[in-house]
């Protein structure tokens, strides 16, 4: 543990003083000469070493042609650094979306890479916190590239430092620049593997069998608006005749309304086993096509269902307890 | 355009199998390094190399496991051992190529990992270093960057796998194109060290052809066959007649009955003759011939650096030439030699074995009988042979023990060397010093660069006869039959019928022509860059203006260099990706036709807006204006732009006629 605080806070050091990244860049970002590393690679140094040989060789063996060749694939050499730091001038980075997983998956960010050049960027790699993806840059195009990466906890999910580099065209240079995209990915709490059933019918919906859910089944009248109503539903028709308010409602003939607690749940169980459970329930409802609510000590989500409602309650979850966990900017 | 891939996962260079257009790239960069070696090598490590590469190449095409890593190292065990018991020896050039051939073709067959195939092309460079001990030719540097082109495309396809063979090729050839400047400046500038830096393998210098010291038949007229070049000799004023050429060699005073023989001479720094008579300026550029003589004309004199002078009349240099080495020489032709000579060497002159060749020795003791001076045994021996009626020829009939009778009275047909033998021999049998030179006589103008060219093929052997009041005086009974081997070279020599070698036929002038001019190129090559050694290096510096370079100077010098030409590699990726945007070039260039019509676009000005000013003014271009606009509107606006648009939209540009 000692090691490592120690070599992350060198890495904290050359970062901030040789690559001056500090806090995440806004888009795009523009690999410019500045910005771009090189140094051999060790195939590059067992490549000097070689060389080398062939110079003593060469002057032992008085051979006018070895020092050519010699001298010519060190040229080549030294024109290869070129190629490797021309391979990243001037790509240009954006963000693209990323989609939320559960903790324990890979997250996947898409960045887009803008290759203005007429030629081809070939062999470029893209790492960043343990996950890489290689590929190549088309001639003239955005190139939307996926990095998977593990995740660990919920939460919000930073892309922070991530490395584009190359080791074309010979292998021995490697040409890379760092940098922290402004983006972040959202970790849900992992769903209990194997959770109790979800609890029973609320005394709220005593209606029978037949119930309400925001689903795309049989229009079944109009209510009152509520604040947490999604959009979709507002009766348009009647608010442009100038009526008030009023939220579509649709039937569903099977299922009952489901309340998720956070304060019912186990007092045995820590916060995260709570999240944990209550996001297989939210996944178990949403499947068994049940409207759901969920009431957390901080927030309350009534009753709803169908992607939308899903993803609001499962980032609730994920952001339960974070410090920034009323903003949206995720 | 947009596209969209999916992440893949990075090579893992730990275990990435040869794919097929590696393994392509990478054999044939070892089969064409292999291929000049393959004609050195022993036989076995030739075939057995061979056979490994085959091997490789079945596996890649046809599939099937690569052989098991105990397999492959119990064959580079066996290789070594049998490189130990064919050479005798493990370090030194040869069985190093040797063992690095066997181990390129396992390396090859055990490539499972990106550091096996970087091994495998390091390989590659060392044997195509290799090549360059036995041959330094212009073909075979071509070779070498043929090679290389080969070497650094396997390179490439290990770093970027989807790249096609002809963009592999062209980026090859580009990074080599880039290498070249700094391989001048180096070149020329990196410090050239005299000499081994350690003492070199015992085999350093096989190989070497050329004259020997002793002559027996059949050895001189072996060198005729060989059109490669012994020297070059390039002169200050007008290069001396053909009859005038004779180039002196080991000087050949003992004879066995067969064999000729150098006897033992004495050495000094000063040539032991008075140098008189017309002087002629030159500048000789010897092959390496692992031998202390210089082929210097008649009679060297002057003190070049490291340059001796024999009892004999030779130029020997210090050391054996191992190396081409060229020598600013002078010589005097008509220097009267020999006036004040030894005893024991005039002694050693006369000297036969008792009982060889008896019927030359009753021959030339009856022209010695009734003769009143050795001038005139010289007479009448040249007389007889002339009368012998002897036949020049490439091809002599071989002879048993008594050579000389044999061919002054039987077979007539002889070489230079036969011809110099018997007359040397009837000479002592008459009572006068005689002895064999061997050298070059001859050699011809190349007309490109003026250079004289002597080859083996002009190897010759003529004798001297030592006259009381004249001293050493040079004779060619080779003249008697065959006048014009001396006028006109070999071909002017040889009776109609006998082959010539083939730069030697008349009819096939084109070729010699050919020839002269690819000599002319290689002479060039030799002198700048096989012989860029020390001293060269110090005159072109000087010429430069650089003069000594001390320490500190040649590491600024170098490095002002190397950072002006990274400057222009920079450069060149910069601006590249400036000039990057077609479309702007392309709307530049529509801007520019119409601003010559008087209608530039405003600054503020919009493609559109433009474009409905422009079809306001022109009329009858308005569609094609208006289309053009909108394009460049749709492409600039809606990026990303395809490449087939922006060309169409260029396409466009460039057939808008505007009436």
């Amino acid at each position: 543990m000692g090691v490592d605080a120690l070599t992350g806070g060198a890495r904290r050091l050359v970062d901030r003083w040789l690559f001056r990244l500090r806090r995440p860049e806004a888009a795009p970002i523009i690999l410019y000469q500045r910005r771009i590393y090189v140094l051999p690679t060790a195939a590059g140094y067992a490549f000097a070493l070689a060389l080398l040989v062939m110079l003593i060789a060469s002057i032992n063996y008085n051979l006018s042609l070895g020092y050519g060749l010699t001298f010519l694939i060190g040229g080549v050499a030294v024109a290869s650094i070129v190629h490797a730091f021309r391979n990243l001038l001037q790509l240009s980075i954006r963000n693209g979306r990323t989609e939320p997983t559960f903790c324990g998956d890979n997250i996947v960010f898409h960045l887009l890479i803008d290759n203005h050049r007429p030629a081809r960027r070939p062999a470029l790699c893209l790492r960043a916190q343990g996950g890489s993806t290689a590929f190549d840059l088309a001639p003239g195009t955005v190139t939307e590239v996926s990095l998977a990466l593990p995740t660990k906890a919920r939460g919000p999910f930073p892309l922070g430092r991530t490395t584009l580099e190359t080791r074309w065209p010979l292998g021995l240079i490697r040409a890379w620049s760092v940098f922290i995209p402004d983006t972040t990915g959202l970790v849900y709490p992992a769903p209990e593997a194997d959770p109790p059933p979800l609890p029973g019918l609320t005394a709220g919906d005593a209606h029978g069998q037949r119930s309400l859910r925001a689903g795309d089944d049989d229009f079944a009248g109009l209510r009152n608006h509520q604040q947490s109503d999604s959009p979709q539903h507002l009766a348009w028709k009647v608010l442009a005749r100038g009526g008030p308010l009023m939220t579509k409602q649709f039937s569903s003939l099977e299922g009952g309304d489901v309340s998720l607690e956070w304060s019912s749940l186990p007092s045995t169980l820590d916060d995260e086993a709570r999240l944990s459970r209550l996001t297989a329930w939210l996944l178990m409802a949403e499947r068994s096509g049940q409207r759901y609510a969920l009431q957390l000590p901080s927030r309350y989500f009534p009753r709803g269902s169908g992607r939308v409602h899903l993803h609001q309650c499962l980032r609730a979850l994920a952001l339960h307890g974070q410090p920034h966990a009323g903003s949206s900017d995720v | 355009m947009f596209r969209r891939r999916a992440g893949t996962p990075p090579h893992s260079s730990a275990q990435a199998a040869l794919r097929r257009d590696q393994g392509a790239w990478l054999l044939s960069a070892a089969a064409l390094t292999l291929a000049p070696h393959l004609l050195t090598l022993p036989l076995w490590v030739s075939a057995l190399s061979v056979l490994l590469l085959g091997w490789r190449a079945s596996l890649l095409w046809q599939g099937g496991r690569t052989p098991n890593t105990y397999l492959i190292l119990l064959i580079a065990v066996a290789a070594g051992i049998g490189v130990r018991v064919a050479f005798g020896h493990f370090f030194g050039k040869d069985p190093g190529l040797a063992f690095l051939a066997l181990l390129l073709g396992l390396k090859l067959l055990e490539t499972s990992s990106m550091r096996d195939i970087r091994a495998a092309i390091l390989l590659c460079f060392f044997l195509q270093l290799g090549v360059f001990f036995d041959n330094q030719s212009l073909p075979v540097a071509g070779l070498a960057l043929c090679a290389s082109l080969l070497s650094i495309g396997a390179l490439l396809s290990l770093s970027d796998p989807a790249a096609g063979t002809r963009e592999r090729l062209r980026t090859s050839a580009l990074l080599l194109a880039q290498g070249l400047p700094f391989m001048l400046v180096l070149f020329v500038l990196f410090p050239r060290i005299e000499g081994p830096l350690w003492g070199l393998p015992a085999d350093a210098h096989s190989g070497m052809s050329g004259l020997s010291n002793t002559m027996a038949p059949g050895s001189i007229s072996d060198l005729s066959l060989s059109e490669a070049i012994a020297f070059r000799a390039d002169f200050a004023g007008i290069p001396p007649q053909p009859a005038q050429r004779y180039w002196r060699g080991p000087v050949l005073s003992v004879f066995d009955g067969t064999t000729w023989r150098a006897a033992r001479h004495l050495e000094g720094d000063r040539p032991p003759y008075e140098p008189s008579g017309p002087r002629l300026d030159y500048r000789i550029t010897l092959e390496a011939h692992n031998q202390r003589w210089l082929l210097a004309l008649d009679f060297p004199a002057g003190s070049p650096d490291g340059v001796r002078y024999s009892s004999t009349f030779q130029a020997m240099y210090r050391q054996p030439l191992r190396s081409r080495t060229r020598l600013d020489l002078v010589a005097y032709p008509e220097t009267v030699v020999g006036l004040n000579e030894h005893a024991h060497v005039l002694d050693t002159a006369l000297r036969l074995p008792p009982d060889s060749n008896p019927r030359t020795q009753a021959l030339a003791q009856q022209l010695a009988a009734g003769s009143t001076s050795p001038e005139d045994i010289l007479a009448r021996t040249l007389a007889r042979m002339r009368e012998i009626d002897l036949t020049y020829t490439l091809r002599p009939p071989l002879t048993g023990t008594n050579g000389v009778d044999a061919f002054l009275f039987d077979t007539r047909r002889g070489f230079c060397e036969h011809f110099a033998s018997a007359f040397v021999f009837m000479m002592r049998a008459a009572g006068v010093p005689a002895r064999v030179v061997t050298g070059y006589q001859g050699g011809e103008i190349n007309p490109v660069d003026g250079s004289m060219i002597v080859r083996q093929s002009d190897a010759h052997a003529w004798a001297e006869v030592w006259l009381p009041q004249r001293g050493w005086v040079r004779v060619d009974p080779t003249a008697l039959a065959a006048p014009g081997r001396i006028e006109s070279g070999m071909a002017g020599a040889l009776p109609a019928g006998e082959v010539l070698p083939l730069f030697m036929r008349p009819h096939l002038s084109w070729l010699r022509d050919l020839r002269f001019r690819w000599e002319a190129v290689s002479n060039s090559w030799n002198q700048w860059v096989l012989g860029y050694n020390p001293e060269r290096q110090r005159e072109f510096l000087s010429r430069l203006g650089l003069g000594e370079l001390s320490w500190s100077t040649w590491i600024g010098v170098l490095g002002v260099m190397a950072a002006g030409l990274m400057g222009l590699l920079f450069a060149w990726a910069l601006r590249q990706a400036r000039a990057a945007d077609p479309l702007d070039r392309a709307w530049a260039a529509f801007s520019a036709r119409l601003a010559r019509r008087g209608l530039n676009r405003r600054p503020a000005e919009g493609p559109l807006d433009y474009g409905r000013r422009l079809a306001q003014a022109l009329p009858d271009d308005a569609a094609e204006i208006t289309d053009i606009t909108t394009r460049y509107a749709n492409l600039r606006y809606r990026p990303p732009a395809s490449p087939e648009a922006v060309r169409e939209l260029k396409r466009r540009i460039r057939i808008l006629k505007l009436t």
